[in-house]
């Protein structure tokens, strides 16, 4: 509590900003490696590629960044993804809905998975990580109820999400990256958003200023089942197919992103943007080590280790800035 | 049980200390020099804040002193921390229990020494163990095998008091230990503090209730201020005398001040209570008026105003919201907010501030709808209206954007205060505004106060720093166990008629119940 210190709002600045400078470091880091390692990584293919293959992944980690900064963890995004496909899928192939109202009801399903996560969290006071695991189950189950444990063909009618329009670009990327933007401004200019840092913070203190966290964190369940609603139909407009067994394990790669991009596990501090290049960092190694030809064993190895390496890294910058 | 004789001259001098002082921000503790016998119990009282718990914790090896010497049976003593204390057999039983409610009574007894082979517990060996040691202090018919959380409070603090007394005990410091035990459980510990006198362990006993001082204790030891009063035999003393020289003599400047004018009511409690910590409490407060509350800590001053505001549930009895007959709804801090009524809590860190946020978004978080639009934040006069609350309190910070944590205690509770000026409520509830705040920002949130009162604001104040309370409050309620036992005009009141007040329910004991059978 000294007064003779930097002013803090340059550091407070150089620590935002040296969140993205630091993920962009290494995104350029393993760029260069991996176009040392193999000829073909740096060309206009393999960045369309990428781009194209994040939607899914940076769709429903906006909504888990929102999530992770009240202190809470959704680890049924992944079931979730899949019944909003499934559904959209019975849409479009029994019902003969076109792909618009289809999408939306895809969200409207995640958005009731979400609500219900956030509404039993709050009523009975349970951990989200609890009450989302359970809901991990049941989403899966439901969603193979509706497939009928099949892979429910759907075909052209929905790739257009994901074929390129512009540039190779699809439209589910620009979705996605209109999304982050979105999301973001939430975050920083809303009334939700400073709620949403307040009740990770110190949900206490919230509630003596007089700010209600229950309808709150309701919401932001919501959300993230919404996004991951979303997520679903650009997967399976990927694969132009209702998968019953699709997203299993996002939840752990779209947890992965979002922790590296430097959002806390414990609440409180986090960004939009930032997860937006977690996701990136995660997406470019995996299509890096898949061109120098590294075996799924390997991949996943070095996968881990990076999650781990980022995580320490952003530990280590929070401590030097509190001693600072 | 009668007064021991224990303590005259007879026994060796185990304790001394000379000259001992802490400093932290101010002086807390100065010159103080003592003398603790083999086998007496040495009883420590003073108001809130004179210093016991800091003398004891020194004592205990928990904080060092920032001056004077310490010698155990004349030999230097100078703990580098508790458990180099314990290794020389001076032991503090603290307020809060430290057992482990899922482990059994031995478990808890020999935690960090269990008996073991090959790294498996020898459960015969442990309860074995256990069971003498808890013979040793008359409890030899509590099964060790109990797990600690089928056991009563007072038996909990037994097991504390056994498990402080494994290996070399030869001082041992309990602070408040009856403060939740039944009267049945507070005569059982009196007869374990004897037995333990018997054996020569020295005993230093810290408590508020001066009733059982007469029962427990040989010598009575005052603090005020940090200071020394005086160490006297109890058989010379009174309560009365106690109360007394707790209170001293010394004329306060600056405890003068005019009344403030009385506006219309502004809220009034009818019969709060809750369990038996608050207990039908009943009061008008007014527009323009600053009352106080007064009482011993764990009085139930700050669950008092925690059940105004709606943070606990009551059990019985009503809020009436300004000069309207209907109880108020009032069953969350947000309906309270929504009503008009801020609390500006005890513990600043953990229930007013987000720490790592900035002073701007601390100060707007319970007015965001005064610095938005449809749900966005307006930059600029969010930016404005706090810079004008910074000047305004004299918040001293680098800017409007430094994390709070970085601030000192008083500019800490500034942003606070700052945060209820923006949200403008027509009650304030204060709990200890003024802790850890220096004296200077303690002036400028005076001068606050003040000029919340003047424009018609109603603020209800708990300080357990007595001189505070007479310097700016109009009326002081004093609290005794759980009871509002007296409201005080400008003008009644003294120290010692305070003091007298806050300790009534305590000592009414002795006069009510003469003797305990003993378990």
């Amino acid at each position: 509590m000294t007064s003779s210190k930097p002013p803090t709002t340059r550091a407070a600045l150089t620590s935002a900003i040296g969140t993205v400078a630091g993920l962009m470091a290494a995104l350029a880091l393993m760029i260069a490696f991996f176009s040392w390692q193999s000829e073909y990584f740096f060309t206009a293919d393999t960045f369309v590629t990428i781009a194209n293959d994040i939607p899914a992944t940076a769709v429903t980690a906006v909504g888990m960044t929102f999530v992770l900064i009240i202190a809470g963890i959704d680890l049924s995004v992944g079931s979730t993804m899949a019944l909003a496909a499934a559904v959209a899928g019975i849409a479009m192939l029994q019902w003969h809905w076109p792909l618009v109202p289809a999408t939306l009801l895809a969200m409207a399903t995640g958005l009731v998975v979400g609500a219900v996560n956030g509404a039993v969290t709050v009523a009975w006071r349970l951990p989200s990580f609890i009450v989302t695991l359970g809901m991990l189950e049941m989403a899966r189950g439901a969603a193979y109820l509706a497939t009928d444990s099949r892979t429910q063909y759907i075909g052209g009618r929905i790739d257009w999400l994901g074929k390129p329009i512009v540039l190779g670009l699809s439209p589910q990327f620009f979705i996605a990256i209109a999304i982050v933007a979105v999301a973001q401004v939430v975050l920083t200019r809303t009334v939700f958003g400073r709620s949403l840092v307040g009740i990770g913070t110190n949900e206490e203190a919230m509630r003596l200023a007089g700010v209600d966290p229950r309808p709150i964190k309701i919401a932001v369940f919501a959300l993230a089942g919404l996004l991951a609603g979303l997520g679903g139909v650009f997967l399976s407009s990927r694969l132009e197919a209702a998968d019953p067994n699709a997203g299993t394990g996002a939840e752990l790669v779209v947890i992965a992103s979002v922790v590296i991009g430097g959002t806390s596990l414990m609440g409180g501090r986090g960004s939009v943007a930032s997860t937006f290049f977690g996701v990136l960092v995660i997406s470019v190694l995996e299509a890096g080590l898949a061109q120098i030809g590294a075996s799924e064993p390997t991949k996943r190895i070095i996968t881990g280790f990076v999650i781990i390496l980022a995580v320490v890294l952003d530990t280590l910058r929070e401590h030097r800035k509190k001693r600072a | 049980m009668s007064p021991a004789p224990g303590g005259t001259g007879a026994s060796p001098v185990l304790l001394q200390g000379r000259g001992i002082g802490k400093t932290y921000a101010t002086p807390v503790l100065a010159g103080v020099d003592f003398e603790l016998r083999a086998g007496e119990v040495l009883a420590l009282t003073g108001e809130n804040g004179a210093g016991k718990s800091t003398l004891s914790k020194i004592v205990a090896g928990l904080v060092p002193p920032t001056a004077g010497t310490l010698a155990l049976a004349g030999q230097p003593f100078a703990p580098a921390s508790r458990k180099d204390a314990e290794r020389q057999g001076v032991r503090m039983v603290m307020q809060e229990l430290s057992l482990v409610p899922t482990l059994s009574v031995a478990e808890n007894l020999l935690l960090g020494r269990l008996p073991h082979r090959l790294g498996f517990i020898r459960g015969d060996a442990l309860n074995e163990a256990a069971a003498k040691q808890m013979a040793l202090i008359g409890l030899g018919d509590v099964d060790p095998r109990l797990p600690v959380s089928a056991l009563g409070v007072g038996y909990q603090q037994m097991v504390e008091i056994a498990r402080s007394l494994v290996g070399d005990c030869r001082l041992l410091i309990l602070d408040e230990p009856t403060a939740t035990l039944t009267s049945r459980e507070i005569a059982h510990l009196f007869e374990q503090i004897a037995l333990l006198k018997a054996r020569g362990v020295a005993v230093v006993y810290i408590s508020h209730r001066l009733d059982e001082l007469q029962q427990v204790a040989d010598r009575v030891m005052v603090l005020r201020d940090g200071r020394h009063i005086d160490t006297r035999p109890m058989r010379e003393l009174t309560q009365a005398d106690i109360v007394r020289s707790m209170v001293g003599r010394d004329v306060h400047e600056g405890l003068e001040r005019n009344v403030r004018p009385r506006g219309r009511r502004a809220l009034a409690v009818r019969g709060l209570a809750r369990g038996n910590v608050v207990r039908d409490v009943s009061f008008d407060l007014h527009a323009g008026e600053v009352l106080g509350l007064a009482g011993l800590v764990g009085s139930g001053r700050t669950e008092l105003l925690r059940l105004i505001d709606g943070a606990d549930r009551k059990d019985a009895g009503e809020v009436l919201l300004g000069e309207s007959q209907a109880p108020a709804r009032i069953s969350s801090p947000m309906q309270a907010v929504r009503q008009g009524i801020g609390f500006v809590t005890e513990d600043r860190k953990s229930q007013g501030l987000l720490l790592p946020q900035s002073i701007r978004v601390n100060a707007t978080l319970a007015n965001l709808a005064a610095v938005s639009r449809a749900g966005w934040l307006r930059g600029d006069e969010e930016r404005t209206e706090v810079e004008r609350l910074r000047e305004l309190l004299r918040v001293r910070s680098e800017s409007i954007e430094q994390p709070v944590a970085e601030l000192s205690g008083g500019n800490q509770q500034k942003v606070v205060f700052a945060r209820w000026l923006h949200r403008g409520c027509d009650v304030l509830l204060l709990d200890e505004p003024t802790r850890g705040v220096d004296i200077g920002a303690r002036a400028d949130i005076y001068a606050q106060m003040d000029k919340l009162a003047a424009a018609g604001k109603a603020l209800l104040m708990v300080s357990s720093d007595l001189r505070e309370l007479m310097s700016q409050c109009d009326r002081i309620g004093v609290m005794s166990a759980g009871r509002l036992v007296r409201i005080f005009e400008r003008g009644e009141w003294t120290e010692q008629l305070l003091l007298e007040a806050a300790f009534s329910a305590y000592t009414a004991a002795e006069k009510q119940a003469p003797q305990e059978q003993p378990a």
